[in-house]
């Protein structure tokens, strides 16, 4: 058989293997050999008692501070993460993704993007009245290029054409912030001057 | 404590967060010793993961020692040296009654389309992650094991996620004895699974990147034959060639989200966010896979739409099989094959770098420099 019939002549049932060869040049070859007993086989087992729950349905966590949730959700879970609650612009726009539209809706994803750019510049805004101002440079982690040897590391790869624009993702935020403030700035002057 | 967070796109730093506390009866809190950056952290570190927040801590690649317990935990003791999945589940609702651990109903408000994974946003349930001193873990009594006395720590650790991840993907593809298995990515994920499609029976591996050292990783860690699709015209074409002019009879997409090999998708998925990542692994794998065969993807999407070739998944009668991982179910027999030497996670790790230089670790892994495959963040000693 010629390589160029295979897939036009029926072939044998299965492709046959030096199983020996095989064992003798990778470590472990065929221990999974039986499908049926792999780990994750079949998908779904049903049995509630190994998993280590003595609940059937755990106790609620306390919600301190009201807590956002997808509206395909019939109540708040019973556990759920407390970092960075909501705040500010970005808050708003998050809260309107989740009491607005559900999961399946572009709508709601979009929103929630947006609303990580939104937190983006005022996170980048409120940095600048603290004492601990954000640093494009140490925060990029671009300080690492010399010793990591970014030049040559790039050297003819095929990723390094849109490499260019992740200096316009970083910016981006800096730009609208800077915009926004200097924006702030003229309304507040013309205010005054009235 | 000391955590790394979230300051924009490409941007992270260090600061100083209050540690976390005991907020459900079953929490628990561990004191981290080591963490890894998972390729899926450049998806939120890029920006492309909705609702990531500005003060976010990363990281659901974590080991650690017990500093507080909950008063309804029972399997854990404090002091004990633990390794903990990165999925947050219960152990009790419809879907973890059944195995699907990554899937749970219980822990994730945010969404139901997705289960509660540590430091991933809020989109899978906003809990912080493992890349700080300390961590809360939900679900004590669930999901976190007790490291055994011989497994190495950084073992331990990349059980938690890239090893559990690859060795379910090569389980999904369904491959049986004399399978030829194509790979698409080089990264932690696919290694482990190129490595863990031979203890299925495969016959042939073949690993697709277009970062040489990487390839050369899968040559000699995985045993694989390799490509590097820079190199030829026709990824698919050549890929039909190479596999009797059939296809591959399972594929494997250990790429996601930020695949290269297609400028337009690239741009439109990974640095626009007009689609939830560029699908150019999967509509490879779709094409470079036999009438018949079967799709693994381990790559990690968002939630919003892709272009991806269905019709030809359609019309070549595909399996395409995905999920998370549910990490846990994998452990004892990955444990044994670890144990056996029949898989040597810890190989891979190429870069350690303490916590302060978090930002630094992850732009060498982002930008792929340093031949970096898989960077591990000391946090403290063990």
């Amino acid at each position: 058989m010629t390589d160029a019939e295979t897939p036009y002549v029926a072939g044998p049932a299965r492709r046959p293997v030096d199983r020996d060869a095989l064992r003798t040049r990778i470590p472990g070859w065929g221990a999974d050999l039986d499908p049926a007993d792999r780990p994750s086989y079949p998908r779904e087992v049903y049995d509630p008692a190994v998993t280590g729950a003595h609940w059937d349905l755990p106790e609620a966590q306390p919600e301190l501070r009201p807590r956002e949730r997808s509206v395909e959700h019939a109540r708040l879970t019973p556990v759920f993460g407390t970092s960075a609650p909501l705040h500010g612009a970005s808050g708003a726009v998050r809260r309107l993704a989740y009491r607005r539209f559900s999961e399946g809706r572009a709508a709601h994803w979009f929103l929630l993007l947006l609303g990580d750019r939104v937190d983006a510049v005022e996170s980048h805004v409120r940095s600048l009245a603290s004492r601990r101002p954000d640093d494009p440079v140490t925060e990029t982690g671009v300080l690492a290029e010399a010793r990591a040897h970014g030049i040559a590391s790039r050297r003819g790869r095929v990723d390094v054409r849109h490499q260019v624009l992740d200096p316009v993702v970083v910016a981006g935020p800096w730009v609208a912030a800077v915009g926004a403030g200097a924006w702030a700035v003229r309304a507040l002057v013309r205010r005054a001057r009235r | 404590m000391r955590a790394m967070t979230y300051r924009g796109p490409y941007k992270v730093r260090v600061d100083e967060k209050p540690e976390p506390v005991i907020e459900h009866p079953n929490d628990a809190v561990v004191r981290v010793t080591r963490a890894a950056i998972c390729g899926s952290d450049l998806h939120l570190y890029h920006g492309m993961m909705p609702d990531t927040r500005v003060g976010h801590t990363f990281g659901h690649e974590f080991v650690g020692v017990v500093e507080e317990v909950g008063p309804s935990v029972r399997n854990l003791s404090v002091g004990d040296r633990v390794m903990v999945p990165f999925n947050i589940y219960c152990g009790s609702c419809f879907f973890c009654a059944r195995g699907l651990y990554s899937n749970c109903h219980n822990v994730n408000p945010n969404a139901t389309a997705v289960g509660g994974i540590y430091g991933y946003s809020h989109t899978t349930g906003g809990y912080d992650g493992g890349q700080a001193q300390y961590v809360r873990v939900p679900f004590a009594d669930v999901g976190p094991s007790v490291v055994p006395d011989w497994l190495h720590p950084e073992d331990a650790l990349l059980c938690t996620d890239a090893l559990a991840t690859g060795y379910f993907g090569a389980q999904l593809a369904e491959i049986a004895e004399g399978d030829v298995v194509v790979v698409l990515g080089a990264g932690p994920v696919g290694l482990f699974a190129a490595r863990s499609a031979w203890l299925m029976g495969a016959s042939r591996v073949i690993v697709v990147d277009h970062l040489d050292y990487r390839l050369a990783k899968a040559r000699e860690f995985a045993f694989a034959e390799t490509l590097n699709f820079t190199e030829v015209d026709d990824v698919v074409l050549h890929l039909k060639k190479a596999t009797d002019w059939l296809g591959a009879d399972r594929v494997i997409d250990a790429v996601g989200a930020e695949a290269d090999g297609n400028l337009l998708q690239h741009v439109t998925g990974a640095k626009l966010k007009l689609q939830a990542g560029s699908p150019v692994a999967l509509n490879w794998a779709i094409d470079a896979v036999r009438k018949g065969g079967t799709v693994s993807v381990m790559g990690a999407y968002g939630p919003l739409f892709t272009s991806v070739k269905f019709g030809d998944a359609v019309n070549k009668g595909l399996t395409l099989r995905m999920n998370q991982a549910p990490v846990k179910r994998q452990w004892p027999r990955l444990l044994e094959h670890v144990r056996a030497g029949y898989l040597t996670p810890r190989d891979i790790v190429t870069h350690r770098v303490p916590l302060e230089d978090v930002a630094e670790g992850y732009h060498i892994f982002s930008a792929k420099l340093d031949g970096c495959i898989k960077p591990v963040i000391v946090v403290d000693e063990d």
